[in-house]
């Protein structure tokens, strides 16, 4: 099974967000970088297919070189190559720019199936799933959190609001990864696995060498973008409930203060 | 010149999901500010019956696409129906719920149609005729301002549980039409639906949540989270440590990888309030935390605070909560 997984790197969920000087990005700095937790869950079950079906895995990634080592880590992992897009028309693209850009470059590799996260844990698009697997015109499936395929088709679990529903497509398809840590217990890069990784290929290419025009999906063909951030509003530290009651007379005070202060209970 | 702005509304269960009236509410307000109509969209199986209450939240049309083939969201079938209501008019602007389904059928509607899309917005303004959407970026750690190119199709996709829902006007009934459905030739369908008829309360549209953490030791221990969470009408959450330890389901874990929730009331049991968890839940209207820390980072977002062992205080609370119920 020719499999594909869509990697983006993000900044660690523990990295505390700043907005730099020109208003509307983050400073990037002192960031420490990695796989985006839900394309961490597509590399896991990419590599599951893989056990089951045999084949390769290709990690197709858009960014700067300091990207390269999140390919690496996911070589590390168990994946066998990897194509980066390094180029600087898509900084300023938008979710359709990207989109074109990784949907050429997955188109050259002819796979089966392509797995990606729901979403990224930066800028929360959710959007370059769908958008890759509309430019490829095929099937795509959303939110998985559970994956089999039998290798003509593809079936998900996904969660919706009350419920759950089950998915299948027939490949090639695209599945973007839901879930969580507990979920897919991504496994951790072995030892040999990162000495290995080192001289796994790994192509980096611009958007001419993908037949696209930078004009076409760089910063100038973007329909919407951002113009400022701003923080949410800080929140104070409240009160603490004490005044040296007992542990019922802090319930019902606090019970009273939700009721008749908050007006919430 | 544009003619109107589009609000999709979600089916499911029978019935349009709240979110659906808080977007048509939104649309109203864009549609009102640009002096357009506003139009519903409104896709499934036997939605037709239900599709004039739109009207009561503002809609005044809607399209109805109403075939057993559309019973559950599949985004092959559903995208070209909706597309091709939309592409027979000129719209100011498309808005969508930012709901499990309805972000997945936005970004590739927003492919579909080349439109700019600002994906879970949780506010949205009309200046001089031109649209701004706010969004939460990092979990809610930051807070971006979207503005398109001038040539670009708005698509809005609104955070349940946000934005503003109207009073139904009852009299307000929509224009209802039907359109011819032709369903595409699919490569993908869904094979099953099990919808949990339990009534429990899902957690990106709860207004109440209680939620616990590594301080509940033991899946067991979340039975007292339960018991108040009932009185409370609450729905039950989990932070990521919770949840790793397999005591809880990955559906219950609120945070950066997890979901993001914005109740009226977000109580926080056992859980310290690691950077992740917080900017999950840092939007709630009112957080309560209970933790017997009394340094555990939690307490600096609280608006209320009590150092107390948790397996004493919790049921001596939901008592508390009973008591009040009955005298009132």
């Amino acid at each position: 099974m020719n499999i594909v997984v869509l990697l983006k790197q993000t900044p660690d969920t523990e990295s505390v967000i700043r907005i730099a000087d020109d208003g509307q990005s983050i400073v990037t700095d002192d960031l420490k970088w990695i796989i985006n937790p839900y394309d961490e869950f597509a590399v896991e079950a990419a590599l599951r297919l893989k056990e089951k079906h045999g084949g390769t895995v290709t990690i197709v990634s858009y960014g700067p070189q300091r990207v390269v080592e999140s390919i690496r880590t996911a070589m590390a992992m168990g994946a066998d190559k990897g194509v980066l897009i390094d180029d600087p028309a898509l900084e300023g693209a938008d979710s359709l720019g990207v989109s074109r850009a990784l949907a050429a470059a997955v188109k050259e590799l002819e796979p089966d199936i392509v797995l990606c996260g729901s979403r990224a844990v930066d800028y929360d698009q959710a959007q370059r799933g769908p958008m890759v697997a509309e430019w490829l015109e095929w099937p795509h499936l959303g939110l998985a959190v559970a994956l089999d395929s039998d290798g003509s088709t593809v079936t998900i679990e996904r969660p919706i609001e009350g419920g759950k529903v089950t998915l299948e497509a027939e490949l090639p398809a695209l599945v973007t990864m839901g879930g969580s840590h507990a979920v897919w217990n991504p496994r951790y890069a072995s030892l040999p696995g990162i000495m290995k990784a080192k001289k796994k290929p790994l192509e980096v290419k611009t958007l001419a060498d993908l037949g696209l025009d930078p004009a076409e999906c760089g910063e100038e063909a973007a329909k919407i973008r951002i113009v400022s951030l701003e923080m949410p509003p800080e929140r104070q530290a409240g009160r603490i409930i004490d005044d040296g009651l007992d542990t019922e007379g802090k319930a019902a005070e606090l019970v009273r203060a939700l009721h008749e202060e908050a007006k919430v209970i | 010149m544009a003619d109107c702005v589009f609000v999709v509304a979600e089916f499911r269960g029978g019935d349009f999901r709240r979110v659906s009236y808080e977007v048509a509410s939104e649309g109203r307000k864009i549609a009102d500010a640009l002096g357009v109509s506003l139009y519903g969209i409104a896709v499934g199986s036997g939605v037709t019956d239900k599709a004039s209450q739109l009207g009561f939240y503002g809609v005044d049309k809607v399209f109805v696409a109403d075939d057993p083939a559309l019973e559950s969201y599949v985004a092959e079938t559903y995208v070209p129906v909706i597309a091709s209501i939309i592409e027979q008019a000129d719209p100011a602007a498309v808005l969508l719920a930012a709901s499990v389904d309805g972000k997945d059928l936005s970004a590739r509607l927003a492919a579909r149609l080349e439109a700019g899309l600002a994906q879970d917005c949780t506010e949205v303004v009309c200046e001089d005729g031109a649209l701004k959407a706010k969004r939460p970026i990092f979990a809610g750690k930051c807070l971006a301002w979207c503005e398109w190119a001038e040539d670009a199709l708005p698509m809005i996709s609104c955070r349940p549980n946000v934005m503003d829902c109207r009073d139904a006007d009852a009299t307000r009934e929509a224009e209802v039409e039907a359109v011819a459905v032709e369903i595409p030739e699919a490569r993908s369908r869904a094979t099953g639906l099990e919808l949990d008829t339990s009534g429990k309360v899902e957690l990106t549209e709860a207004e109440i949540i209680v939620s616990g953490g590594r301080g509940m030791k033991a899946s067991e221990n979340f039975s007292i989270l339960e018991e108040l969470a009932t009185e409370l009408g609450a729905a039950v959450g989990a932070s990521r440590a919770a949840v790793d330890a397999g005591w809880r389901p990955h559906s219950d874990q609120v945070g950066q990888t997890g979901k993001v929730v914005n109740p009226n009331l977000y109580i926080a049991v056992g859980i310290s309030g690691a950077i992740q968890h917080l900017a999950g839940m840092g939007s709630s209207k009112y957080i309560v935390a209970v933790n017997k820390d009394p340094e555990a980072p939690i307490f600096t977002k609280a608006d209320y605070g009590v150092v107390e062992d948790l397996f004493k205080f919790v049921p001596a609370f939901t008592e508390e909560v009973r008591k009040m119920k009955s005298t009132c």
